[in-house]
Parts: C-alpha cells; sequence; structure tokens
C-alpha cells in the first residue's frame, strides 16, 4: 500500500468513528433548517465525502463535526443557488452562516430526540424504523446495518431509500411531539429500541458476535434516551431491562455456541456492573413515583433472576406476583405462559398446568412451539413422560430455528431416558 | 462492548499552570465533556481525586515498605481521575479521549477494562467465583448510598 492510501485508510476509519458520535448531531442541525430529515441525511454523506478528500490532504480539523456541518450547509446553498431559488429556507441558512470559521455544533439534546421520533414515524415499516433509528443516531453505516441485519448491502440501500421516500412523501415535520401528545408516540421510539435489542439478543442465526454488536447498539440507545427524556418511567423501565437482559450475554451461549438456558447458566459469567446499572434505572422508575409500566416490571422480574444466586434460590413467589400485575398492565398469553412456569417453580408444575390448559383452550399460541414445550417440561416433572414426549415433539416441529430445535431434541432425549426403565 | 478506563495523568507542573486558570471554565469544559460522554450512553462511570498532598505513597522497593505522606516528591506524575466508558471499540475509545479538555503536561492514558473473559482459563478459582459475591454486595451497598 502506497503511504497516501495508508492516509486514506486512516481518515476513512476516524471518519467512521467520528460519524458515529457526531453524526446524529450534524444530521440534526441539519435538519432543524432543512426541515427535511433525508436531504439534511444526503448533505451530511456529501459531507463526509469532501471530508474524506480533503482531511487525508490537510489533516483532521479540531472540530470535525462542526466542519462536516458547515461544509453540508455550504452544499445546500450552492444546491440552491444553482436552482435559482433563493428562498426563505437560504436566507434562514444563511444567516446562521457565518462567513468566517465553523458555526459551533448545537448539543445533543432536543434535535437528536426529534431524529429519533422522525425515524420511529408510524408511516415507516418496524423494520424500516429499526434501520433509521440506528442510521440516524446510532451513527451505523448503511454496510454496518446490512452485516447486523443479515441482508445484502444492495437489500438495506433499498430498504432505506424507500423509507427515505416515505418520509419525504408523508412530508413528516422535523420535531418532537408536545408532552402530552407522546404517550403512543414515545411508546414507539421504546418498542423500536427493544424490537432492535431483542433482533441482537434473540436471535440466534447469524454470528454471535454481530448480535451482541446490535444489542450494544439498542442499549446505547435506550441509555441516549435515558439522557434526553429524564422524566418518562418506561424509558428508564426500558433501559433496566436493557441492561438487565444483556447482563446474561455471555452465560447464554456454550463453548460450541449452543444456547444455554437460564437455570443452566454459569452466573459468575454474568455481567455484574449491567446489573447495577440496569437495578439502578428500575431505582430511577420508582423515584418518579408514577407507578411501573410493561418495561419496568419486565425489569423487576429480570431483576429477581439477577439478583439470585442459583434457579432453586430464586424468588419465585414474587416472580409470580410481579407477572400477575405485568399480565393486567399488557394482557399476553406469552405472559400468561411465562407465569405458568414461575407457577410451576413456586407452587409446582400441577398448577401451572392448569394454567397452560387454560391458554391452550383459548386458542391463543396455537402455532407457537412455546405452548407445547412448556406443557411437554410441566408433564415430565409430573412424570407422564408418554404425553410430555408427545409435546416435545410438537414443539420441535414448529420451530424455525435450528438451535431452539437442539434445545427441544435435548429436552426429549432427556425424557426418554428418564421414560425408559419404566418401559 | 468493551468498557476502557480514561486514565488522568498531570504533571505538578500541570497542576502549578492550571492555578492561573479560572477553575469555573474547567468545570465547565469538563462538564461539557461529561455530558457528550452522557449524551452518547458511552459513560457508565468515573471519579475525580483529590489533591495529592492529602495523597499518600507505598513504596516497595526495600523490605519494610516505605510510607511518605504528602506531595509524591519524586513521583513526577500525579493520577487525578478517571472515567470509564463503554464503546463499540478502540477507535471509539481513542476519539473520545482526544475530546477531553487537558491541557499540555497532561496525558490520558486509556485501558480496556478486563471482562470475565480475561479470567476463562481460571473459572475454578476460588478468588474468581468469590467475586460475583463481592460485586453484587458492591452493587447493593452503591444502591442504598
Amino acid at each position: 500500500m502506497t503511504r497516501s492510501a495508508a492516509e486514506h485508510d486512516e481518515v476513512a476509519r476516524r471518519l467512521a468513528t467520528l460519524w458515529r458520535i457526531e453524526g446524529a448531531r450534524v444530521v440534526a442541525s441539519l435538519a432543524a433548517i432543512t426541515r427535511d430529515v433525508p436531504l439534511a441525511e444526503d448533505l451530511a454523506q456529501e459531507a463526509c465525502l469532501e471530508a474524506l478528500r480533503t482531511w487525508a490532504r490537510d489533516g483532521v480539523p479540531d472540530s470535525p463535526g462542526a466542519w462536516l456541518t458547515a461544509v453540508a450547509k455550504r452544499r445546500a446553498i450552492d444546491a440552491w443557488r444553482r436552482r435559482d431559488a433563493l428562498d426563505s429556507r437560504y436566507e434562514a441558512l444563511a444567516s446562521t452562516l457565518s462567513e468566517s470559521g465553523f458555526d459551533e455544533v448545537e448539543p445533543i439534546g432536543d434535535e437528536v430526540l426529534r431524529l429519533l421520533f422522525v425515524a420511529c414515524h408510524p408511516v415507516l415499516s418496524l423494520e424500516a424504523q429499526c434501520a433509521l433509528a440506528l442510521k440516524f443516531v446510532g451513527g451505523l453505516s448503511t454496510e454496518q446495518l446490512a452485516r447486523l441485519f443479515l441482508v445484502p448491502v444492495a437489500t438495506m440501500q433499498q430498504r432505506i431509500v424507500r423509507a427515505k421516500r416515505s418520509l419525504s412523501a408523508a412530508a413528516v415535520p422535523f420535531e418532537v411531539p408536545d408532552p402530552h401528545e407522546w404517550g403512543p408516540r414515545l411508546a414507539g421510539v421504546l418498542r423500536v429500541i427493544y424490537l432492535i435489542f431483542t433482533e441482537g439478543y434473540a436471535s440466534t442465526i447469524g454470528d454471535s458476535w454481530l448480535q451482541r454488536e446490535l444489542a450494544g447498539e439498542a442499549v446505547r440507545l435506550g441509555r441516549r434516551l435515558a439522557v434526553m427524556v429524564p422524566r418518562e418511567p418506561e424509558v428508564h423501565g426500558l433501559l433496566a431491562l436493557l441492561e438487565l437482559q444483556s447482563s446474561r450475554f455471555a452465560a447464554r451461549t456454550g463453548a460450541g455456541g449452543e444456547p444455554v438456558l437460564l437455570d443452566e447458566q454459569d452466573r459468575r459469567r454474568w455481567d455484574h456492573a449491567a446489573i447495577a446499572r440496569g437495578r439502578a434505572a428500575l431505582r430511577r422508575v420508582d423515584a418518579l413515583g408514577r407507578g411501573r409500566g410493561s418495561y419496568a416490571l419486565q425489569a423487576a422480574i429480570a431483576e429477581q433472576h439477577a439478583i439470585a444466586t442459583s434457579v432453586t434460590t430464586t424468588d419465585w413467589a414474587s416472580i409470580v406476583v410481579l407477572y400477575e400485575v405485568l399480565g393486567r398492565v399488557s394482557p399476553s398469553p406469552i405472559v400468561e405462559l411465562n407465569r405458568a412456569v414461575a407457577v410451576s417453580m413456586a407452587e409446582g408444575p400441577a398448577t401451572a398446568l392448569r394454567i397452560v390448559d387454560t391458554i391452550a383452550e383459548s386458542g391463543a399460541l396455537a402455532s407457537s412451539h412455546l405452548l407445547p414445550s412448556v406443557r411437554g417440561e410441566l408433564l415430565a416433572r409430573l412424570g407422564r413422560g408418554a404425553e410430555a414426549r408427545r409435546e416435545f415433539e410438537l414443539a420441535a416441529s414448529r420451530v424455525t430455528n435450528d438451535a431452539q430445535r437442539s434445545v427441544l431434541e435435548r429436552k426429549l432425549h432427556a425424557v426418554q431416558k428418564t421414560a425408559a426403565p419404566r418401559g | 462492548m468493551p468498557k476502557y478506563m480514561l486514565i488522568m495523568r498531570s504533571t505538578a507542573e500541570a497542576t502549578t499552570a492550571s492555578e492561573d486558570l479560572d477553575f469555573e471554565a474547567i468545570i465547565n469544559a469538563m462538564g461539557a465533556y461529561n455530558e457528550s460522554l452522557m449524551q452518547a450512553g458511552v459513560m457508565i462511570g468515573g471519579e475525580g481525586l483529590s489533591d495529592p498532598s492529602e495523597g499518600f505513597v507505598v513504596d516497595f522497593s526495600s523490605d519494610d515498605k516505605v510510607v511518605t505522606d504528602g506531595p509524591y516528591g519524586e513521583v513526577h506524575e500525579l493520577f487525578n481521575g478517571f472515567w470509564m466508558i463503554e464503546v463499540a471499540g478502540k477507535d471509539e475509545a481513542i476519539e473520545w479521549a482526544r475530546r477531553c479538555p487537558l491541557g499540555p503536561g497532561t496525558k490520558l492514558e486509556v485501558r480496556r477494562i478486563t471482562d470475565e473473559s480475561d479470567f476463562a482459563d481460571f473459572a475454578d478459582n476460588e478468588f474468581i467465583q468469590k467475586e460475583e459475591g463481592w460485586r453484587d454486595e458492591l452493587a447493593r451497598k452503591a444502591e442504598q448510598g
């Protein structure tokens, strides 16, 4: 590699890192002026290309974020000049751009929050919302997104182009809604961050390191949001949940990458700093004094696991109560099924089986592997091996994921072994 | 995600020079830096250390360990404080370290914080096992504040 090529690579790496840290602010401050987030993104990308050329020659400026913003603003002015459209946008822009030097980038805050609200706008599909949130606010490149969501770069490019078009077509305003309108909008933002995390946490396809990176980005978005919106309990509730869940990452897979279930996890490998941060976030929910929402309740359940030294010393009675409250706040058959598992630990498998049978009779979760999987577990514990086997086989026929199938096959194997001596 | 510790080290010369500076300006610059770490979601801890004249040094170079109080005397580098951040990788740790508002005579040493994977070969060690309990205890104490 020639010296200049090496320098070019070095600048490209530095720029990529700077973009992760400053990208959201650059796009946000441009969008504040242009009132058009997709346009702001394009202008910022062009400024990055110019940075690659200029910085390799002249070195990286002291205030790279401000440099990028200023260059992007100049490009916007140039484009508008060419179109002979010296309209109010140009006036507004020109007045903010001093002739000498670069203006300061605004501190993070409302503008980045606005970006997050734009990215999580209901005109977009959920997957597009996730991609844009990571791109605008997480500063991830299209290539990184493609890698993390396991799609070809071209697919991710199209997804983003389509999303941006939808935003432009819907003329989505660049604004944070008034706090009294936050309910559903903030819920959407929280859901996207949670989905990004879940994609990283639960997905067993792909490289596990990549998935951890994705979950890590979600935690970071959650931390950002908690700083920007400190007075909404569910924001801290979600952060608590993400910190507590991610604390188990290292213990969730074995040496061969196979999934390790909660009761078999080596708890020494849990990240205790993350547990402490999660618990602190949960205390902030309570300090706000407006009760625990769905995320905070799930975090409280995760907390019970986090503070227990083993499955047998876990306070299952508290977990049952927490699931009961969660079932009232956001009822769902999955919550009910989880409550059944907790009940089986607190009161035994017979009581739990009655709950599971009620779910089955309601017709919910009819195509999910979870219901027969839990039912099989309870039957096995009740010594009803043959019935348990049928449930595990049913569950295995419904999973689409190899790792989940291997867990079920292990259970099937175990029940066959215990059932065999009895004939 | 890996965690890094940013260790602030300065010389006596830098400390003397800083006496001429506006203390509130220093607080503001540091505050703005800390705020940017918080807002980016990377800050996970950090503390400043009090004046070195309150500190003491234990010297292990002879058999009877020598405790010297007051300024460090022959120790030219002063450890002033630290941050702990959790970032995507080394490049990002470097980038945040560059932004720290420190002046000449000061250095920022950046070290990755070890995690459980660094001790994977010693999972059976008594003290590695005890550590889990200690961390829980510390977290509980921190909560009770």
